[in-house]
């Protein structure tokens, strides 16, 4: 038993470890990335400055408003789209590397292969997704004296499990479709972020999507962080727990139908000889 | 008990003493078929559905510490035939043990037991060999410490000095990278070894460290060794028996002097065949025998006859 779970902490830290040592070694592509998520958090919220001029606004605009609700978007798409990557990786870095056949046959469980990928995403998006904060912070003058930080980073890590749920679901794709699976694993997470009111509250979604977004964990995460952000909500208010139990159950439910599904999956691939090809 | 000793920090699965005298791979009437286009629309059904018979019904019994050569063309099926001892491809029919151990309902405890070498060598190239062997050797629960010395002196022994162990290995030669992946797999000590064309790509020089390396690894670790090969030279010098398949199928089994003995009588040679001809011999496209060449008078008359054959038919 106890050696069973000294086994499990080590494979666990292997993956950790083998992901902080590519991304040291692809240092140039981390850079690159920081870089165009620092652009493109920028050029969103500059919009949000100059939200007067473009309107031709007569009366005074909340501009702190509109700059904390860009912010707050950018920031979620930011840490959504890093973890969400690096979950994928489950499987895309391992066709991408040709190592995914060596991986499977290691004598590990797929959940403990998971946990190990799911740890680093976290905190590697937790790191990006700061970076990218402290430099839009230095751009712009926004008037933080109202949030509540604890109630910020409670709701993006409860998000972070539902989004890691929603990650090993589509890091089926690629393990079942060999050529297109990555492509298609960005476009799930590019719907989730549209759907989920990234820069916009969700009532301005045409009627089709609005349900979408209600299962979508996203959009509580960016419900819950505009009110924790900009109204200072503690954990304990009501429109944070109206946040909180529908991260809980997409959570409770994303997790295990995604591995049980993953697990499904990699039993057809082992079937059909897809676990062969790299990408 | 020595396999038991082997895995020190695994959770070893119990091998009881009886067990000790089973075969270490029983793979009984095995086959597994690839569909290689299902078309999705219902009016494309029928096209291109091409089936490929990769394994059709293999049976082989590998005893514990023997060296078996699997010897075949490109396509014979040496490598779906691994595969699935490696639990990564399930088969269609027949079942496969390891040391007792199914390898689809007992997976998890197989793979404990398995390492494989395979002919490309699958590691994260940005990485050092340091970086993806202290990783692979995590993941089969080996302690840092005791890993890194072990990643050293066998490294050391193929030939990879320390200033190389901590360069990304997309700066070594193909060669070298396969040495890395032969290490790889030793230093995890698995009692069954399954190596698919391990030494393609090695100059003759690296070759011999990796079939010393093999030989030591049955003598000082007790373990079996199922090789797949291209080269019929290494195959004669590491190889307690040889297994020929061809399309699928197992069409010879048996020691190298055995196969050289029955191949010379067939073929009607005063000495024993080469492995050459052996090989030459199963592997035709036309399998030659007995009665062809009684029919045609010599084996070498045979095999034209049936050669010109198959050009007319085709």
């Amino acid at each position: 038993m106890f050696t069973a779970l000294v086994h499990r902490g080590r494979a666990t830290y292997a993956f950790f470890e083998r992901n902080w040592n590519l991304t040291r070694r692809y240092w140039a592509w981390e850079i690159v990335w920081l870089l165009y998520n620092i652009v493109n958090a920028l050029s969103v919220t500059f919009i949000g400055a100059a939200a007067e001029q473009i309107t031709g606004a007569k009366v005074k605009f909340d501009t702190n408003s509109l700059l904390l609700v860009l912010v707050i978007g950018t920031s979620v798409w930011s840490y959504l789209s890093v973890t969400f990557d690096g979950v994928t990786d489950i499987i895309n870095m391992e066709r991408w590397e040709g190592t995914i056949e060596y991986t499977f046959m290691a004598p590990i469980s797929r959940f403990t292969h998971m946990v190990g990928s799911c740890l680093y995403a976290v905190a590697h998006g937790l790191l990006f997704t700061l970076i990218q904060l402290l430099v839009i912070a230095a751009f712009f003058h926004i008037d933080l004296s109202h949030a509540n930080y604890l109630t910020a980073l409670f709701l993006l890590l409860l998000g972070s499990i539902s989004f890691i749920g929603f990650g090993i679901g589509a890091a089926i794709l690629p393990l079942l479709y060999t050529e297109k699976g990555m492509q298609m694993s960005f476009i799930v997470k590019a719907v989730l972020l549209l759907v989920s009111g990234v820069y916009y509250p969700i009532s301005v979604l045409p009627g089709w999507m609005q349900p979408l977004a209600r299962i979508s964990p996203a959009t509580y995460v960016l419900e819950g962080l505009r009110e924790a952000i900009m109204q200072g909500r503690p954990l304990w208010s009501p429109e944070i727990w109206s946040c909180t139990w529908p991260l809980i159950l997409t959570g409770l439910i994303s997790v295990p139908a995604s591995v049980y599904a993953f697990s499904l999956a990699e039993r057809y691939a082992k079937r059909t000889g897809k676990l062969k090809r790299n990408g | 008990m020595a396999i038991q000793r082997l895995l020190p920090t695994l959770s070893t699965p119990t091998l009881a003493d009886h067990q000790e005298e089973q075969d270490a791979v029983l793979v009984e009437e095995v086959t597994k078929v690839f569909m290689k286009s299902r078309p999705w629309l219902p009016w494309q059904k029928g096209k291109d559905a091409r089936t490929v018979r990769a394994v059709d019904r293999v049976s082989l019994r590998v005893k514990r510490r023997e060296i078996i050569g699997i010897l075949g063309s490109n396509g014979s099926g040496k490598s779906t035939l691994i595969r699935i001892l490696s639990t990564l491809l399930i088969p269609d029919s027949g079942r496969v043990t390891i040391f007792g151990y199914d390898v689809v309902r007992d997976e998890a405890i197989v793979r404990r037991l398995i390492n494989r070498v395979s002919v490309e060598a699958s590691f994260f190239k940005k990485l050092s060999p340091m970086e993806n062997l202290i990783y692979a050797a995590r993941l089969y629960n080996l302690p840092g410490r005791l890993a890194r010395e072990r990643i050293v002196s066998i490294l050391e022994r193929l030939g990879i000095g320390a200033a190389r162990i901590r360069q990304p290995l997309e700066d070594m030669s193909r060669g070298m990278q396969q040495k890395v992946a032969i290490a790889r797999a030793f230093l995890t000590a698995p009692v069954l070894l399954l190596l698919d064309e391990p030494t393609t790509g090695l100059d003759p020089r690296s070759k011999l460290d990796v079939q010393t390396f093999v030989r030591e690894l049955r003598e000082v670790h007790d373990a079996t060794i199922l090789l797949t090969t291209h080269d019929l030279e290494e195959a004669e010098a590491l190889c307690d028996r040889v297994a020929i398949i061809d399309q699928g199928r197992i069409v010879a089994l048996g020691s190298v002097d055995e196969l050289k003995q029955e191949v010379m009588r067939q073929l009607g040679l005063s000495v024993p065949a080469s492995m050459h001809q052996v090989f030459m011999h199963y592997t035709a496209s036309h399998r030659i025998t007995e009665e062809d060449i009684l029919r045609y008078g010599s084996w070498e008359k045979a095999f034209e006859a049936l050669e010109a054959m198959r050009e007319e038919e085709e």
